[in-house]
């Protein structure tokens, strides 16, 4: 056990350094220095203005260790990145790490019931989709879903929005308080649309993890010595079918942090999914390699809990 | 080649693709697997099909273009510009500013229409006839479905049946470059790729291809391990085969189901992607996401400005969820592993 873990723990750094060079190619040499300041000054900024620019930015480096070993931008931006400095906003020169700590709580307060909620949805429609299978039920039911993944994620916005908005004109359609007695009224559209959207895939995701564990042997064994098809369902098939399940909810506990990006926007919620918007609108390349590398460091721990919990779950599970 | 224009690419590119559909056609006939498969899907799905058929259908008149024939009249078409067979059929259609479906007027201020009642879908903003800009954006939206994955599932194949086959330190890096993509949120890696490589109907497509073939490449992988073992592989290696004809005979041959299931499900996937790249506005021209993004705030005005994002939006719905639906027959029909769900 301990040496899965030491080696996981090892490959998981291995595949950030991965990422943090493929940050690297894509905002320093894809993306020129030269070519971020332009974008942060404008077209017809005057040369000086851009060097002094860059000097301020810490972009007036050579970019490989072999031009210059001691001062690169190579290493630099190992260094910055892996110690949390994140440095200023190539758009507006604000310090990106406090921006960060400022959206990291309205992003949770939206994408934690977003997730409890939408398990909560998912799971036992799916069971019961699964309880009907091969039946009237199952095929409407599918029907459903897919029906419900056809749908573009923005309209299933735009159209909330104009139906409470516009329509029946109950309240303000986007905004936040972090007042607790005015948040859900604040929240309650985005988690609504949240579920919607997501339901029709998990739905048929977990329905087929449910049908295939329900053609095992210990269910038709379950269903010889007499268990009702609920016990079935509950006891045999859903604990079974925990692996799946707790794998696809693990990987979606990244996403919590950066935040579900469209509705942040749309809904007005300041936090880490409008940062990003604002900073595509903006030009702004740190801010938004930040955001890369913060998600993307988040879903690796999040690989890494998921392969080491599956020994909870699953007793079988051995590691070698 | 630098001397064509791009319209005559866009021709030469369309014919070469429907050789291509003719050729796949024709060897599915030949084949009696594929041609059940077929045969049971075209009874499961005839509907879907004959909509994604209308979709195709759409795509192709737009596709073909040349110059000239355009009346002296028309006064909206640059000189000399090609048009599509779609353009020619709304030429002049343009009015100055909104107007209802079916309308005589104009929707502000009342002025008569240069076409009055001819508008089934009414016009935008720029007086642009919506059910033309509706039509227009099926070419759009196949674009981005069928050239993503003529990029991505090559390369996905490319890398996952060579680790897969082959093993060894190839196995290890494509496993590596695997899991550091993954790792990345995808529609951030999105994000940062476009704005990396600018904005752009190729560079749309080439970022859209490097964030969806990982899935693809990991299942191949997977897929390709399995076959190597087998016995007509281990038959074929002591007969002499070498090893590329082993791979392009005998493995390539048994992941073709995987591909065309890949394929049309990742299709609907990478277009509705496209809609959300249209509101960061990082998405590509003419697109039905464009046409929504452009058309959101229009809800607002009074009286309410409905048609133009109802069209683009039913347009996209009704082309997800043909493709959805019928991707869902073709991997019940090919793939056995789900054959396995009924008890």
């Amino acid at each position: 056990m301990g040496a899965y873990v030491l080696r996981r723990l090892s490959y998981g750094i291995g595949v950030v350094f991965g990422v943090l060079f493929l940050l690297f190619i894509l905002f320093f040499t894809v993306t020129k220095p030269d070519d971020i300041a332009r974008r942060a000054l404008g077209e017809k900024a005057p040369p000086e203005v851009i060097e002094q620019w860059k000097i301020n930015h810490g972009y007036d480096r050579p970019l490989w260790p072999w031009q210059d070993w001691d001062d690169n931008l190579l290493f630099d931006h190992y260094e910055r990145m892996l110690t949390f400095d994140f440095g200023l906003s190539d758009a507006d020169d604000s310090p990106i790490t406090e921006r960060i700590a400022s959206g990291v709580g309205p992003s949770l307060s939206l994408t934690v019931p977003l997730l409890v909620l939408g398990i909560l949805v998912a799971i036992p429609l799916s069971l019961l989709v699964a309880f009907f299978r091969e039946t009237y039920i199952d095929r409407m039911g599918v029907f459903l879903c897919v029906l419900a993944m056809s749908v573009s994620m923005l309209l299933y916005i735009i159209g909330a929005q104009f139906l409470i908005g516009k329509v029946l004109r109950w309240y303000p359609i986007s905004g936040f308080d972090s007042n607790l007695l005015m948040l859900p009224r604040f929240l309650a559209l985005p988690l609504i649309v949240g579920v919607l959207s997501g339901v029709g895939g998990d739905v048929r995701f977990y329905r087929t993890v449910f049908l295939e564990e329900s053609s095992r042997d210990f269910v038709r064994t379950a269903r010889a010595k007499g268990a009702s098809e609920a016990r079935i369902m509950t006891r045999h098939v859903l604990r079974n079918a925990m692996i799946p399940i707790l794998t696809n909810v693990v990987l979606a506990i990244p996403f919590l942090f950066t935040g579900a990006l469209l509705l942040e926007a749309f809904f007005g919620i300041p936090g880490l999914g409008s940062i990003t918007v604002d900073a595509i609108a903006a030009n702004d390349f740190s801010t938004l390699r930040t955001m890369v590398f913060i998600g993307s460091l988040l879903f690796i721990l999040g690989q890494i809990a998921t392969d080491l919990s599956y020994g909870l779950v699953d007793p079988r599970v051995r590691f070698e | 080649m630098m001397d064509l224009e791009p319209h005559v690419i866009s021709n030469l590119v369309t014919g070469a693709l429907l050789v291509g559909i003719a050729l796949i056609a024709r060897s599915v006939r030949r084949q009696r697997l594929w041609r059940e498969a077929a045969t049971q899907l075209w009874r499961r799905r005839r509907i879907a099909i004959l909509v994604v058929g209308v979709y195709l259908a759409i795509g192709l008149l737009d596709s073909i273009a040349w110059k000239g024939g355009v009346p002296e009249d028309v006064v909206d078409v640059l000189p000399n510009a090609p048009l599509t067979l779609i353009d020619r059929a709304f030429l002049g259609s343009r009015e100055a500013s909104y107007s209802a479906p079916f309308a005589d007027v104009e929707f502000y201020g009342g002025d008569p229409l240069r076409n009055p009642g001819s508008h089934p879908l009414g016009t935008d903003i720029l007086g642009r006839d919506v059910l033309y800009l509706s039509l227009k954006g099926a070419r759009v939206a196949l674009l981005i479905g069928g050239l993503t994955s003529l990029i991505a599932i090559p390369l996905a194949l490319f890398f996952g049946v060579g680790a897969g086959y082959f093993g060894g330190r190839f196995d290890d890096g494509v496993f590596f470059l695997i899991s550091t993509l993954a790792s990345m949120p995808g529609l951030l890696l999105l994000i940062a790729l476009i704005m990396a490589m600018g904005r752009g109907t190729v560079s749309v497509c080439v970022a859209l291809g490097v964030t969806s073939w990982v899935g693809f490449c990991r299942l191949s992988r997977a897929e390709t391990l399995k076959l190597r073992e087998l016995d007509y592989v281990a038959a074929a290696r002591a007969l002499g085969v070498t090893e590329i004809r082993i791979v392009l005979r005998h493995i390539l041959p048994n992941l073709a189901h995987l591909i065309v299931i890949t394929f049309v499900l990742m299709f609907s996937g990478l277009v509705l992607s496209e809609v959300v790249l249209s509101w960061l506005g990082i998405g590509v021209d003419g697109s039905w996401g464009q046409m929504i993004d452009s058309a959101r705030n229009e809800l607002s005005r009074e009286p309410i400005i409905w048609w133009n994002i109802a069209a683009a939006g039913t347009a996209l719905f009704g082309l997800v969820l043909a493709v959805n639906s019928v991707g869902d027959a073709i991997r019940d029909v090919l793939d056995p592993r789900t054959l396995k769900e009924a008890p």
